[in-house]
């Protein structure tokens, strides 16, 4: 199963990124292999419609999971439709790395 | 002739200006003039204008896509094509749909698609209406369908609608210094930026003359509400060159009378003697065009 971190930056030291349509990068971890790769956002900067298309991302990439700070109404109604669970952590201090520490200790 | 007239701030008193101006310009111009209200998404002439009569309203639509994705192979080349995101494709999910509320309608999806599978479809925009005054030649208004954010597509069809036979028609421009007010100002011989002087005025009003300086068009300002804030606005007018076409003081009574909606009807003859020599600028503006 495939779990996407919001991350401000390319590497497990990055803090994670509260905000989904615009966060950074993307963090896609795979639970069963452990595998760990970083996608840049490319519409963090888009004038419009960023929450839909990393929904599509998302989507792509084949996450059934995505953590991050919020969601807005965009993102939240196009990751339900692809059926992507939204988990909302609010802790701006921790790293990519703890917040993969935390899923493998549950 | 066109005449916009436009604000960088909110509430310096465009609407109040722009009724004015149509009140003062009718009388002067025999009633030739046509007051057209650009602002869309609040249009607020009529509120001020009393005995008017509705002789048209029509309803304006816009064409929106959708994907049959029968016909659809996930290409993803309308998705690519478009360049308001407003459409998501995931071919492993068979995916394909239009988000109607960030699409343009500028239909090069359509363009785009080899397999027909985008049909288009309409969808309200809003609704232009045109009233009979009991002076002037009438107003033209838009008005927004709510929760579209399609204000430009609009405006352009208000516009679309005017007899530019008329003599002088004045268009009333949304605040701000994005699309809306671009639209309305963007074909006008002359524009009148209305300012208050404050320093949210003024700092608005700088936005938006370096917005009309790129338009290339002629403009000037009217101070509305002078009397309130600092001089620092006539100061920056001074510095740049702008002409100052009107002053009109602020008035505790006036902007009483205002909210209870009488602008028009308890104009004190101090107020109407600043009007009168801004309308009598314009005319020559209008004259020497």
């Amino acid at each position: 199963m495939k779990t996407i971190i919001t991350s401000t930056g390319d590497n497990l030291a990055s803090k994670f990124d509260l905000r989904f349509g615009r966060a950074g990068w993307f963090c896609l971890f795979d639970r069963t292999t452990k595998s760990i790769d970083f996608i840049e956002n490319s519409f963090k900067n888009t004038n419009g419609g960023a929450g839909t298309k990393t929904s599509e991302m998302a989507a792509k990439l084949g996450a059934s999971q995505v953590i991050s700070g919020d969601f807005g109404p965009k993102a939240k109604t196009m990751l339900e439709k692809f059926n992507i669970q939204m988990i909302i952590l609010n802790e701006s201090e921790l790293s990519v790395q703890d917040v993969i520490n935390q899923i493998n200790q549950n | 002739m066109k005449i916009a007239i436009a604000s960088g701030k909110g509430g310096t008193g465009k609407t109040t200006v722009a009724v004015n101006l149509y009140y003062f310009l009718s009388r002067e111009l025999d009633n030739r003039v046509k007051l057209v209200d650009c602002d869309v998404e609040e249009p607020n002439d009529m509120l001020f204008l009393n005995n008017t009569e509705l002789t048209e309203k029509k309803d304006v639509v816009t064409l929106v896509p959708k994907i049959v994705t029968k016909k659809c192979t996930f290409c993803k080349k309308c998705s690519d094509w478009c360049e308001f995101n407003a459409i998501s494709i995931v071919k492993a999910l068979k995916f394909a749909e239009v988000r109607n509320d960030l699409c343009h309608s500028c239909g090069a999806c359509s363009v785009a698609c080899e397999f027909g599978a985008i049909t288009e479809h309409a969808q309200p925009l809003g609704n232009i209406s045109k009233y009979k005054t009991d002076f002037g030649s009438g107003v033209i208004e838009g008005r927004l369908e709510i929760g579209s954010a399609m204000q430009t597509s609009l405006i352009k069809e208000v516009k679309k609608s005017v007899d530019l036979s008329e003599d002088l028609i004045l268009l009333d421009a949304p605040p701000g210094t994005s699309c809306p007010v671009v639209e309305t100002v963007s074909d006008a011989d002359f524009i009148i930026l209305v300012t208050e002087p404050t320093p949210f005025g003024l700092h608005d009003l700088q936005l938006t003359v370096d917005l009309i300086r790129e338009l290339k068009i002629p403009f000037g300002v009217i101070v509305n509400k002078a009397g309130l804030g600092n001089n620092e606005v006539f100061r920056y007018l001074e510095q740049q060159n702008i002409e100052l076409i009107g002053t009109i003081p602020y008035s505790r009574d006036y902007a009483s009378a205002y909210s209870k909606g009488e602008l028009l009807t308890t104009i004190s003859d101090e107020i109407a003697g600043y009007y009168e020599s801004a309308v009598q600028r314009i005319i020559q503006i209008k004259q020497s065009a």
